[in-house]
């Protein structure tokens, strides 16, 4: 009974997380591009410096109509955000916040879960994508997948490497055998697999299935109201797994001065340290195109995660 | 379809009258996986095959779980629900899948397909109940974590391991042989 209900609570807390800290990082992005670009961003909702602004579109986006396009294939297309969303949810729970099982639910092989359920959500773009019958929706679609080849694999090869270094997949297990010295020892595969990430979430500068000046946001052209609110949310729920994921995995997540009382504290800062440069390369750079991206992952990525994965294996025989 | 079959006859040797919950989540999964896996080959509308495909093959991982195989089945969400789906996917965009029926989706094959679904399935079938009878499993967890499973891998089925990585590697150097004659062509 007791641990029926701790497992309840340990969902809702993720859950809470899931709908409030998407929103936070949305927020921000909002503040630092205008800041970056010389504006001030949104500075009326809720009074202090437009913090409600979020809020408010999430009122206005219930209000609107849901429409279905007459010539969409429904039943597909209604589903397409939930199976965009819901990934990025069930990723979360398994992502270590603190040291000593302060985490929603610890799994034997956390990391391959986390890879693979994220990689669902790739479905929901192409989906929508195709179940909107809209030539740019098409286009859309068919650049997340392209898109996949690029990032899918050196994005594993980085993880992998993690995984050798700690000799575990699972993410707790990971953690717990973290030392400081990972930092530089795998901080070439924190940039392949950040970037990647980036790739696979659709964001500058690989925000090409997107790419609202071309394809006037691809997949998402024809959604409105909720369901649109839904990709959006998906793209921000994604941001903070991809950080802290990223935190977790190559920054050493709770670890820190103070971990065992602060723990938590740091794996959120480095969390959100993460999204802000998130944040910070979509003002910064431009977009790439599909086959530049294809370019950037067989040239450099891959062969980076390669490198990666055999100065690691030789530290690791080295040091055993 | 085996694998439901056999878990509810090694079921029955053990205690045919009470399942346990496990047990009849695995059949009505099955269940559901067979469904799917019926509706993918007989749709005439390709993108839901393609997206009951994604059904069937996320049952099956349900099914993998169940049997406490964990790493099994992230393997499997991450292989064939990340990458072969999304690779089919890809493929029908590519032609000119169209949104409801595609009437020339229907093959003349079709009774010949079923003949031949209908043999593999039994071949299957016989040769697992042949093989495992009555016995039973004792499904403690841990059995298919990564560890052991990666102990397995790499004690007793190194070789076979390795010729499968040379296997890939073949195709791999083939197909970029491909690519690149393709484009001095084009």
């Amino acid at each position: 009974m007791i641990t029926a209900l701790e497992a309840l609570l340990r969902c809702l807390a993720v859950l809470v997380v899931f709908l409030t800290f998407p929103l936070v990082i949305g927020q921000t992005e909002h503040k630092v591009m205008a800041h970056m670009q010389g504006r001030l961003g949104p500075m009326y909702a809720g009074g202090f410096h437009g913090w409600a602004q979020l809020v408010a579109d999430g009122v206005k986006f219930a209000q609107k109509e849901d429409i279905v396009p007459a010539g969409a294939d429904r039943r597909v297309f209604q589903l397409a955000p939930a199976v965009a969303l819901l990934p990025y949810l069930l990723v979360l729970i398994a992502i270590p916040v603190g040291p000593g099982g302060f985490v929603g639910q610890a799994l034997d092989a956390g990391l391959f879960f986390v890879l693979a359920v994220m990689g669902v959500g790739v479905l929901g773009s192409l989906m929508a994508g195709w179940a909107s019958a809209n030539k740019f929706s098409l286009l859309g679609g068919i650049r997340s997948a392209a898109q996949l080849l690029a990032y899918e694999l050196p994005m594993l090869l980085a993880a992998a490497s993690v995984a050798m270094a700690a000799g575990s997949v699972s993410l707790t297990g990971i953690l717990g055998a973290f030392h400081w010295w990972w930092v530089p020892w795998q901080i070439v595969g924190g940039f392949v697999f950040f970037t990647a990430g980036l790739a696979e979430l659709q964001r500058p500068p690989f925000d090409m299935p997107v790419a609202d000046s071309e394809i006037i946001f691809g997949a998402y052209t024809e959604y409105t109201g909720l369901r649109f609110a839904l990709f959006l949310l998906s793209e921000y729920a994604g941001i903070l797994v991809l950080c802290a994921l990223t935190a977790v995995l190559f920054l050493g997540g709770w670890h820190g001065p103070l971990s065992a009382d602060l723990g938590w504290l740091w794996t959120l800062l480095k969390t959100f340290a993460l999204a802000f440069v998130v944040i910070w390369l979509r003002v910064t750079y431009p977009r790439l195109r599909e086959d530049q991206l294809m370019r950037f992952a067989w040239i450099v990525l891959i062969p980076l995660a390669l490198a990666q994965l055999a100065l690691t294996g030789i530290v690791k025989v080295v040091i055993s | 379809m085996t694998a439901v079959l056999a878990a509810s006859l090694s079921s029955q040797g053990h205690s045919f009258l009470t399942p346990t919950g496990v047990e009849i989540v695995f059949v009505l999964v099955g269940l559901a996986v067979l469904g799917a896996a019926v509706l993918t080959v007989t749709t005439s509308q390709l993108v839901h095959a393609a997206l009951w495909l994604v059904v069937a093959l996320g049952g099956l991982a349900i099914e993998y779980l169940l049997l406490t195989a964990e790493f099994i089945a992230w393997v499997q969400v991450l292989i064939y629900l990340g990458s072969v789906v999304v690779l089919v996917l890809f493929g029908l965009m590519l032609t000119k899948a169209p949104i409801g029926r595609s009437p020339d989706a229907d093959s003349g094959n079709r009774w010949v397909a079923l003949g031949v679904a209908v043999v593999a399935a039994a071949t299957l079938v016989t040769l697992v109940v042949d093989a495992f009878r009555s016995t039973w499993m004792d499904l403690s967890s841990g059995g298919g974590s990564t560890g052991a499973n990666g102990e397995v891998l790499f004690r007793y089925w190194v070789l076979p391991f390795e010729a499968l990585s040379v296997l890939l590697l073949a195709a791999l150097v083939g197909a970029i042989v491909l690519s690149r004659r393709h484009r001095e062509e084009g």
